[in-house]
């Protein structure tokens, strides 16, 4: 049943990264596409977490966490960047 | 494994698959920016929270022991996430981003954008007074 | 005596953040051994050290316990919101009436704003966008407005800030 449930899963997350991936394209301003791309960070999180699982490895959480913390910054660095043109104050 | 173990890990995986699912449906469908910032921020969360409660209680059961590692990653998201949406809607204040015809106290958005305080309320209430 | 509590507070100018520094060492190796353990302990005290001279002074948390029950209201406060949220997503979209609404907040320090707007980010509908300058007003922007729009300020006020003012007794 597990088997079955991952497949799954994987397919739900991969459908949600393809939506974001489109939100990311037409999104008709800057603030749509850091949105969607930061959306992109914590689904992809979910899919190496789901790999782990497929894999029965416990490996991959370090690299989640070094995605979430990456994500969290890109993201807050873009913010700064539109907001005062200047990422370092 | 057992079934009922199966199960639980099952069912929160296939949770936190739906949960991450209408958060990008939510980010496609909805018309203004501030009203798509909803979706992602909390959607997406729970969602991933739900998946790694799966891999903790698979991880579980393959090595014996929990790890606690897991709960770095929930708690670190659960942390950033509001941060990373008060700084895109600031941004999105900043730049004039078109918002829904029918959202209500528009004006709003310009006084905050200038950080003041909402000028009218302070009328109405002096007229209250 | 005071040379003893002066040296101590040199050591470890903020005994708190070591600890904490301290316990996310250990989990994020996932182990309890001898050597992570010393790591960790020198690790937990050259980086306050090193810090100490950033710090901004913030309030004290006056009830730890409080902390505890706040959690697990906000928890519960984010599964239901999650719910509410994704019913509305995949609803017809038409039915959604969002709106801004500026909350009146009677905090001053930076750090009970801060925990206030991440607690309204994450809870039912709402999204904190900014705050004026003065601090005193914190703008929201909401999801599905209620006809009544003071029901939301209420909400806030009542349900996250009084909770919050109780946590770090001011």
């Amino acid at each position: 049943m597990l088997d079955i449930a991952v497949v799954l899963v994987a397919v739900m997350l991969c459908i949600a990264l393809i939506l974001n991936l489109w939100r990311l394209i037409i999104g008709p301003h800057v603030v749509d596409r850091i949105l969607a791309l930061d959306t992109m960070y914590i689904n992809s999180i979910a899919l190496i977490l789901l790999y782990g699982i497929y894999n029965q490895t416990p490996l991959y959480f370090e690299a989640a966490l070094l995605i979430a913390m990456l994500g969290f910054v890109s993201s807050v660095a873009f913010g700064k960047y539109l907001l005062r043109g200047d990422i370092i104050e | 494994m057992s079934f009922t173990v199966e199960l639980i890990i099952s069912a929160f995986l296939i949770l936190g698959g739906l949960f991450v699912l209408v958060g990008s449906i939510g980010l496609i469908r909805l018309q203004d920016f501030y009203v798509r910032l909803h979706a992602p921020t909390k959607a997406t969360t729970l969602g991933l929270g739900c998946v790694l409660i799966a891999s903790i209680v698979y991880m579980y059961h393959i090595q014996g022991y929990a790890s606690i590692n897991e709960l770095l990653i929930t708690l670190f998201l659960v942390i950033t996430a509001p941060v990373t949406a008060h700084i895109l809607a600031k941004v999105a204040m900043h730049h004039r981003v078109k918002v829904m015809q029918r959202t209500r106290n528009q004006h709003l958005i310009e006084t905050a954008r200038m950080q003041l305080p909402p000028e009218n309320d302070n009328k109405k209430q002096d007229q209250d007074n | 005596m005071s040379i003893l509590s002066r040296a101590f507070s040199r050591l470890l100018p903020m005994p708190l953040h070591s600890l904490v520094l301290l316990i996310v060492w250990l989990m994020l190796n996932s182990t309890t051994s001898l050597g992570h353990i010393l790591l960790g302990t020198v690790l937990a005290i050259v980086i306050p050290v090193l810090c100490a001279p950033l710090r901004i002074p913030q309030p004290k948390i006056k009830r730890p316990f409080k902390v505890v029950s706040y959690v697990f209201l906000l928890l519960k406060d984010i599964i239901i919101a999650n719910f509410e949220v994704a019913i509305l997503v995949v609803g017809p979209t038409r039915r959604i009436k969002p709106g801004l609404v500026a909350v009146p907040i009677d905090l001053v320090d930076i750090l009970p704003i801060t925990v206030l707007v991440s607690t309204v980010t994450m809870t039912p509908g709402t999204v904190g966008a900014d705050i004026s300058k003065d601090k005193k007003w914190l703008y929201v922007h909401v999801l599905d407005m209620p006809e009544n729009e003071q029901e939301v300020i209420d909400l806030i006020k009542q349900r996250y800030e009084s909770r919050v003012k109780e946590i770090f007794g001011c």
